[in-house]
This record gives C-alpha cells, structure tokens and sequence, in this order.
C-alpha cells in the first residue's frame, strides 16, 4: 500500500527558561492510506508533540523543528511556509483535539465554526456551506441538526460537542485524520459511540487516521497497526497483533501488564516502576535503562538502534541483539497477553451493542 | 430581554429614590447654608428669606416637600444663581460634558485596545514593553497632573492649542487627552491580559487546526472572547470620566456640570448639589445597566432572562 505520510528522523525541542526540552528525539513511521495508526505511551512522551508537527501546529516560540521531514504525498511539510500550510491545514490534514469543552469557540455558533473550513478551503458560498454543514451534522449523528447550526458550544453536552469536532475536522473530506486522545475526556458509552462513529467514517471516506491514546483496549478496538513512544522515541512499532501477541520491548511488556482486563481480576496491577526522564536532561544510552529490570550493561552506554522482528514489527532494545540472553516477557504480562485476545473480541463486541 | 430591562429599570427607580434621600439628609447634617455667605444680609432679611424658601419648616417636613417636587421633576432652583431652576442649569452644562466624556472615552479605549492588541500580538517586544509603560503612568499618575502638564508644555510653552474654555475643537483637544490618558491606559492592560490568554486558548488551536489565517483568528475568534472582560472595566471608566470631569473642567474653565458640581460646594448651594449627585448617580446606575446588557450580547453565554434555553 502506498505511503500517506512520511516521517523520517524528527527532532522537536522547546527552548524553555530551563534550557531545551528534547520532546521529540528522532522520530521515524509511515501511515499508508487508510490505515489507522494508533500511538501509545506514558505521559509527557512525545505523542501529541510529533502529531502537531505533522499539522505544523507546534507554537513557534518557543518549539521548533530541529531536524527531520515530514513527508505527505512526498512534499515536505518542514519546508512549507505559514500561508501555504494554510492550503493544507483543515483540508488535507485535520486535528482533533483531546477535550471537547475547551475545543471549540464558546462564541461563535456551531455553524459557523463548522462553514469556516468549507468556505476557505471549498470555496462554497455561505448557502452552500450551510447545507453542506447540516448535512455533516447528520453525519456525525447529531439530530435536529437543521436547528443545532444556530446554536452556541454551551447548549451542548461533552459527547455532542466531540461530535461537532469532528464534523469541522472532516469537513473536506481530509486525507490524514490526527486524533489525539479524542474520547479520554468523554464516559464510557459515549466514548465507544465516539469510537463507532469514527470507524464508521473512515470506512466512507477512506482517510488515514493517527489515533493517540491511552487506553490499549481502544488500541485493539480502531487501530492497524501501533507505535508505543518513550522519551520522545518510538521504541515499538508493528500491527496490533504483534504488539499485543508478540512484543519485544520491555517497556511494551511494562504497558501491557499495567493494563487492566475484564478477567485477570484475581490478579493485581503490576505498574512501571520508577517515572519517566527529565526530557531536559534526557539519559545516556536508552532512557528506559533506568527503570527496566532486564537493562543490560550496553543499555546504560548506547542507544538501541531500531531491530527488525518481522517485515512490519521493529523494535528498539538490545535484548534483540544476536548476543544478548534470549529473555522472555514475565509470565504475569504472558498472560495478560492471553487475556487481552478474549478481552479484544469483548471490547468490539461492546462497541458494537452501544452504537 | 424586554422585561429584564423594565425590571431592571424599575429597581433604578428605587435605587434614586435612597439616594436622593440619603444626600437630602445628609446635607441637613452639614453645617453651613447658602445664604450665610451673603454678609450683607441682616438677621431680619436672612428670617425672610429661609421663610421664603421653607427652610425653617422641620427637617421630615421640608424632606416630604423636596420629594414631592422630586417627583414633579422639579430640582428647586438655584440660591445662588438667580433662583434659575436646578433642571435648567443640568440641561445646559450636561452637553458639555457628555461631549468631552464620550470624546475622551471613544479616543480612550479605541487607542487604548489597539495598543493592547499590539502588545499581545508583539508579545515581549519592544512595542509591548512600551505599551506597557503607558499603561503604568496612565494608571498611576492622576489626570490632572497630565491636565497641568499639557497646558504648561503645550499650552504655554509651545503655544500649540488654547489652554482653556471650550466652544472651538482645539479647545476640546487637552481635556480629551488628559481625561482619556485612564480609559487608555486601563483598556490597553485589559487587552493585552485577555488576548494574550485567549490566543493561547484550546480553540484558537482548532481554529489554526482549520487552516484559517491569522488575520481571521485574531479578529474573529481572538477578540470577541478577549472583549468580554473588557466590558466589566466599563464600570471604573465611567467613575473615572465623573471624577475626572469635576477636576478638569475646573482646570481648563470648561462650563460643565463638573465645574457647576464644584462651585456649588464652595457656595452650599444644596439645590444644585443634589441635583448633581442625583445626575451622577442615575447616569452610573445606567453604566451599569448598560455593561450588563452588552454582556448578554457578547457573550451569549449569559443572555439574559427571556431567552427560551
Ligand atoms: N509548549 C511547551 N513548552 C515546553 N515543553 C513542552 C511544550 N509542549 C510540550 N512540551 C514537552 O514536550 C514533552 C512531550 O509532550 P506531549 O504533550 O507530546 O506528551 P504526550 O505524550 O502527548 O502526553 P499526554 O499523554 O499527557 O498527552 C513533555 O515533556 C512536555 O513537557
Ligand atoms: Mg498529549
């Protein structure tokens, strides 16, 4: 399948009073069409950092590209100017944001935020942005959507607004969909609502969807494939089967046995020791070593390059070195692993009762 | 929205109604009277006189009196000026300062937020720095030392503009600049806070997210929000313009109902000092009510009672 976006090597910094947090430390995938590509990791990891680069959305003062392409279509999206990232913007690449209640201008109306992006970028007459507009609220399942355009942010609940969101951020129809964290602020029925909905639309337009989140249910639920990031890094990437059947990473392990499944119940929580690096000071070697129990002597020296596992899994730890101690994952996450097969089929099969 | 402002407008009635009683009383406590300072007057005169105008009756008496004729629309006349009524000395001062307020209050905040939207937008700049220097002085340093200022420096000095009475538009020009040297430099604080808060907003992010260009996100989405705020510094501007009138009328010979309000207190002239305060206090109530009626329009979060949500 063919190459979407194209990100190769990206450096973000941000040049704070403290001196430059290395956000993002040479960042490297592919999303081909249609895809869905699902990001994971802790906190502070880099995930929405390397997502609004892609949008070039990264405040500049006091963040800046540092290194790196971001190919989309072969173009380099680094090299463009403010006004011509302007075309691509809203059109081709669309954002949507974690939270809902803050996303959206409490006053303007509903429509008019949503026509905003129809009439600059489709150059469609207010009349026909308007219809177009209801038409995407239908889209999105917002009923009574003829009345709802004339209405402000507030007379919508959390769930509703999330929608509207998405209605601006698919209003022309984008190549590349980014999702960061779009159902986290959201309870748990409309979040797989939510979920629904954008499987749903990808399946009509065919766009290419990066979905950050949290929750590795959601993951098996919408993705393809999946990237799990550490201190600015990708440190494993493949299909969601590799990930979750056959990861390599221990700080995959570490994610995977932090996550809690329907059945394992008798069995309790088993958290990554320690917190993660100070992004302005950032660790020689691999900066997962220090809290890593299978860490090897090289790990606290040299960066783990990327090894390849199979055509489309690689990872980065050098328990994957031909010389290093063949190391199993902990049969806690072994079996969690398991769980996690049964619990994917119950948690599509949740979505799908709910919608 | 209609019946808010009856409402509204009801309660200002009553709101009058005290304080028209609270300054009749209070100035019966005062000592002095404005015929006192006549010292050509005999006792016998003088008797004549407070007969004449009822001011020997006892205090509840010449209280029912006053707002009875209140109530008529009747202020009472002046004791010093020729018995002129109260409402006809208001009419013909109150243009004149309604023109040198809205002057400076238009000129105030107009230059005053665009100074602010530079300083946000040049955010840490030199431009910024300067603005906020001006913020600073306009806030701290009273009008009528601007009001001396000017008159010395380009008045006298450099013999630039009239340094005092009003008819002709160079006249207007140092009154305007000095009483709008506050609502300059308040809004122009304001702004910049605001805008500078809400361009870092959630939804300024979507808006970029869009592809719609700067210019539309600043003046769109950026300022209504960052306007909102503004609106409740309104209320200091308006005392400020009020205070602000009674010391520079007086400064540059201005015949307004400041400079009237001022004289009048050197001459006891309660007629006229009530009259005044009541004028004060009905135009600050209507401020008021005015601030909240533009918050409902832009903000449409807090449209007012009578909406159907
Ligand atoms: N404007 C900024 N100034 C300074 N540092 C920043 C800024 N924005 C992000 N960072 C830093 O970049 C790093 C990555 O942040 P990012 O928001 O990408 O994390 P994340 O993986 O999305 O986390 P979360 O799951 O909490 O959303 C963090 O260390 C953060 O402190
Ligand atoms: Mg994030």
């Amino acid at each position: 399948m063919e190459n979407i976006l194209e990100v190769n090597d990206l450096h973000i910094s941000f040049d704070t009073y403290g001196g430059e947090v290395k956000a993002v430390r040479g960042v490297s995938f592919n999303l081909k069409k249609g895809e869905t590509l699902a990001i994971v990791g802790e906190s502070g990891s880099g995930k929405s950092v390397t997502t609004r680069a892609i949008a070039r959305l990264i405040p500049n003062p006091p963040g800046r590209i540092k290194e790196g392409e971001i190919l989309f279509e072969g173009k380099d999206l680094t090299k463009l100017k403010e006004k011509q990232m302007q075309q691509i913007r809203g059109k081709e690449i669309s954002t949507i944001f974690q939270d809902p209640m803050t996303s959206l201008n409490p006053t303007m109306k509903i429509g008019t935020q949503i026509m905003e992006g129809l009439i600059k970028h489709q150059k469609m007459s207010r009349s026909e942005a308007k219809s177009r507009t209801v038409e995407l609220l239908d889209l999105v399942g917002l009923p009574n959507a003829k009345e709802r355009v004339d209405q402000y942010p507030h007379q919508f609940s959390g769930g509703q607004r999330q929608r509207v969101v998405i209605a601006i951020a698919l209003a022309c129809n984008p190549k590349i969909l980014i999702a960061d964290e779009p159902t986290t602020a959201l309870d748990v029925t409309i979040q797989a609502q939510i979920l629904e909905l954008m499987k749903d639309i990808q399946k009509k337009t065919e766009s290419s969807i990066i979905f950050i989140t949290h929750d590795l249910g959601v993951v098996a639920n919408v993705a393809d494939r999946v990237a799990v990031m550490y201190a600015g890094k990708i440190v494993e990437i493949g299909t969601v089967d590799e990930i979750f059947y056959n990861p390599k990473h221990p700080y995959t392990w570490g994610l995977i046995g932090s996550m809690p499944t329907l059945d394992n119940t008798e069995e309790s929580l088993v958290a990554i020791p320690g917190s993660p690096p100070d992004m302005l000071n950032p660790p020689k070697g691999d900066a997962f070593a220090p809290r890593n129990e299978y860490a090897l002597e090289i790990d606290f020296e040299m960066d783990p390059p990327m090894f390849q596992v199979s055509d489309t899994h690689y990872a980065a730890t050098w328990l994957l070195h031909e010389n290093a101690p063949k190391i199993e994952p902990p049969a806690s996450v072994k079996r969690r692993m398991k769980g996690m097969a049964s619990g994917m089929i119950a948690n599509s099969d949740q979505g799908g009762e709910q919608s | 929205m209609a019946r808010y402002i009856i409402q509204r407008l009801g309660y200002m009635l009553m709101t009058l109604f005290l304080i028209a009683s609270f300054s009749f009383f209070l100035m019966k406590l005062l000592p002095g009277s404005p015929l006192k300072m006549e010292e050509k007057l005999s006792d016998a005169q003088l008797e004549i006189l407070y007969e004449k105008y009822g001011l020997n009756d006892p205090v509840p008496i010449q209280y029912l009196r006053y707002i009875g004729n209140l109530l008529q629309g009747d202020l009472g006349v002046s004791f010093q000026l020729s018995n002129q009524p109260v409402t006809d000395i208001l009419l013909s001062r109150i243009p004149v300062s309604a023109h040198l307020g809205l002057q400076a209050l238009i000129v105030g905040t107009i230059i005053g937020m665009l100074l602010g939207i530079v300083a946000a937008i040049r955010n840490n700049s030199w431009m910024d720095y300067s603005a906020n220097i001006i913020s600073v002085v306009g806030i701290s340093i009273p009008s009528f030392i601007f009001a001396g200022l000017l008159q010395y420096y380009v008045g006298v000095k450099l013999g630039l503009l009239p340094i005092a009475f009003w008819g002709t538009f160079p006249q207007t020009i140092m009154p305007t600049i000095a009483l709008a040297i506050f609502p300059l430099a308040i809004s122009a604080r304001f702004m910049r806070t605001e805008l500078i808060e809400v361009m870092g907003s959630d939804y300024i992010v979507t808006a970029r997210a869009k592809g719609v260009t700067k210019a539309a996100i600043l003046f769109k989405h950026g300022l209504r929000n960052a306007l909102i705020p503004l609106v409740t510094v309104l209320g200091p501007m308006a005392v400020s313009l009020m205070t602000g009138t009674l010391v520079i009328e007086q400064i540059f010979s201005i015949p307004g109902i400041g400079e009237q309000f001022v004289t009048s207190v050197m001459t006891d002239d309660f007629s006229i000092i009530m009259g005044t305060t009541l004028f004060f206090a009905f135009f600050f109530i209507l401020v008021i009510l005015i601030i909240d009626i533009l918050y409902g329009i832009i903000d449409p979060r807090i449209r007012l009672a009578g909406g159907k949500e």
